[in-house]
């Protein structure tokens, strides 16, 4: 017995987060399997078979699991759980989706968004948007956990674990993919990405995250945004730092023209170092910021570009 | 078809929740209590579909304390049909919701469900996947638009990388996202109209359903916290010390 690991991938490459989540999984004690679903997809299990204290990956390559639909993917994992004490996922929109079905099929609690694991049916998590942390002991005879990865290490890639082809459950044929509207971009992703900027409602439009964006190519920064951007269309959905967008943990969070609602401030606290650029002294974000700079954004942003090409990044 | 919509109580959107000084859990005396906001787009997207005419009776359920018979009047001022309140002042967990709303879903024999994606108190994001698994029926979480076309719906959702869209067969269950509507507020009349609105009365155990938590909370603290720092007077320092005393840049 042991635990299982569900990668979180897009048929090509294994996501970072997943190390994270298998370092959560190690401190279960136990072996620790990976299982990939999806279609074509070799070399997330390669990638998966790396990974430091993996000991086997299961390969389910089939073309129901290309997309990874909820009810797919869980119809699986319920059907391998018999082999596992407690199966983990990253706290991502593809893990959220289906590991509540996995946990009702399999009649447990879910235990979501773990931050530390203190014995292997203790854990500790996040509540109302991080302004409280739980101590929660499970009595559930398996575990299912969703962790959150911004606070676990990923583990090396010195592993070589045996993948083992699975053969795929049978389909529920309840739902099916239509199509991606995927952000391109050539920054880092905001969740592993080193230095992030996020723009907030000061920015007054969309075309005006242009100043932002040039700041973020100088630090080859990732670029985020508030809520309250989001809503009023000057950004994506998928930029949102929050409670219920990305919660981030960089090196280095730049926030911009956002005042500091304790919605964001969950999504972004354990920064490691917080600057905030806003014109309001009294805005609530300066409370959590290392470096706070009151400032117009409009005059800031140029003025930080034109610094950061003086330092020739 | 029905739609049913579970709304939560919870504490309000605006106010800081702070952690009991025993640990015991967040104190809820005198704070202001609302309607989870993720539930309010529910509502809305319900009325809506009635509006439109496909929906022909929206259900608004709670389950909690007595006083959240006040967050089911909101939602039925809002322009739901009627309501029925689960009482007990026990914690409920989502699997446990999940099943009182199993059994009210079928008692009702509602096509489709619809929940807010997480509640802002215990951020668990779990109750409307449950549900659905419970049900054996599709699910279509974080959603940013909802379009029905027959026996089926197309459901775009929000996800990591950016949107996807799927379409799910009916009956189904469906959680919200911010993006799906603005909620409306509801007007004085309907204020009024809502109080004559039937709210039924139900326990746990008229669903059969056993509430026993799966977890036991051993306690609750503060989160680590920041101070706050220095505030620089110019870009040009700003940059020094991010340079020189953080080491970031």
């Amino acid at each position: 017995m042991g635990t299982l690991v569900v990668a979180d991938h897009d048929n090509t490459n294994l996501s970072d987060a997943t190390a994270k989540v298998v370092s959560a999984a190690k401190q279960l004690g136990g072996d620790v399997h990976i299982l990939v679903a999806g279609q074509n997809c070799g070399s997330v299990a390669d990638a998966s078979a790396k990974l430091d204290g993996v000991t086997k990956v299961l390969l389910a390559d089939d073309a129901i699991y290309s997309a990874r639909l909820a009810e797919n993917v869980a119809e699986l994992v319920v059907g391998l759980m018999g082999d596992y004490d407690a199966v983990l996922s990253s706290a991502t929109t593809m893990s959220k989706n289906f590991m509540p079905r996995v946990a009702a099929l399999m009649d447990v609690a879910q235990i979501s968004e773990i931050v530390k694991v203190e014995a292997p049916d203790t854990f500790v998590r996040p509540i109302y948007a991080g302004n409280a942390m739980q101590t929660v002991q499970s009595s559930d005879a398996k575990k299912v956990i969703t962790v959150r990865t911004t606070t676990f290490q990923a583990v090396g890639q010195g592993g070589s674990a045996a993948v083992e082809k699975i053969a795929a459950a049978k389909d529920p044929g309840l739902s099916e993919y239509v199509g991606d509207r995927l952000s391109e971009s050539a920054r880092p992703q905001l969740t592993s990405a080193k230095i992030i900027i996020s723009g907030g409602r000061g920015m007054q439009s969309g075309d005006n995250f242009k100043l932002v964006e040039a700041v973020a190519d100088k630090l080859k920064a990732a670029v985020g945004a508030s809520r309250a951007a989001v809503d009023a269309g000057y950004a994506a959905n998928d930029m949102q730092v929050g409670q219920t967008g990305k919660v981030v943990a960089p090196e280095l969070y730049i926030a911009v023209g956002i005042s500091g609602a304790i919605q964001h401030l969950a999504g972004m606290k354990d920064s490691k170092v917080i600057v905030a650029i806003n014109k309001d002294e009294e805005a609530p974000i300066f409370q959590v910021s290392d470096y706070g700079l009151v400032a117009d954004l409009f005059k800031a942003l140029p003025e930080l570009e034109a610094e950061l090409t003086k330092l020739g990044l | 078809m029905k739609v049913l919509v579970p709304v939560k109580r919870v504490i309000d959107y605006n106010v800081k929740a702070r952690v009991k000084a025993d640990g015991s859990g967040v104190d809820l005396a005198n704070v202001k209590m609302s309607m989870n906001p993720f539930d309010e787009i529910s509502v809305e997207q319900a009325v809506r579909m009635k509006e439109a005419g496909t929906a022909t009776e929206v259900i608004i359920a709670s389950i909690g304390p007595a006083a959240a018979q006040e967050t089911i009047r909101t939602a039925l001022a809002m322009g739901g049909d009627r309501g029925i309140l689960v009482k007990t002042d026990q914690t409920v967990e989502p699997l446990a919701v999940a099943k009182i709303l199993k059994a009210i879903t079928e008692q009702e024999g509602a096509d489709i469900v619809i929940l807010g994606k997480q509640a802002i108190d215990d951020d668990s994001n779990q109750t409307g996947q449950m549900l659905a698994a419970l049900l054996g029926r599709s699910q279509a979480t974080f959603a940013s638009e909802v379009k029905i076309d027959g026996d089926k719906a197309e459901v775009t959702r929000e996800v990591d990388g950016g949107l996807q869209t799927i379409r799910v067969q009916l009956p189904t269950v469906i959680t919200v996202d911010l993006r799906l509507n603005e909620p409306r507020y509801a007007s004085l009349p309907n204020i009024m109209k809502a109080r004559k609105k039937p709210i039924d009365e139900k326990t746990p155990e008229d669903f059969g359903v056993d509430i026993t938590p799966r977890l036991k909370v051993l306690k609750t603290t503060e989160p680590p916290t920041r101070a706050a720092g220095v505030k620089v007077e110019s870009v040009q320092e700003l940059v020094a010390k991010l340079r020189n005393e953080a080491g970031v840049i």
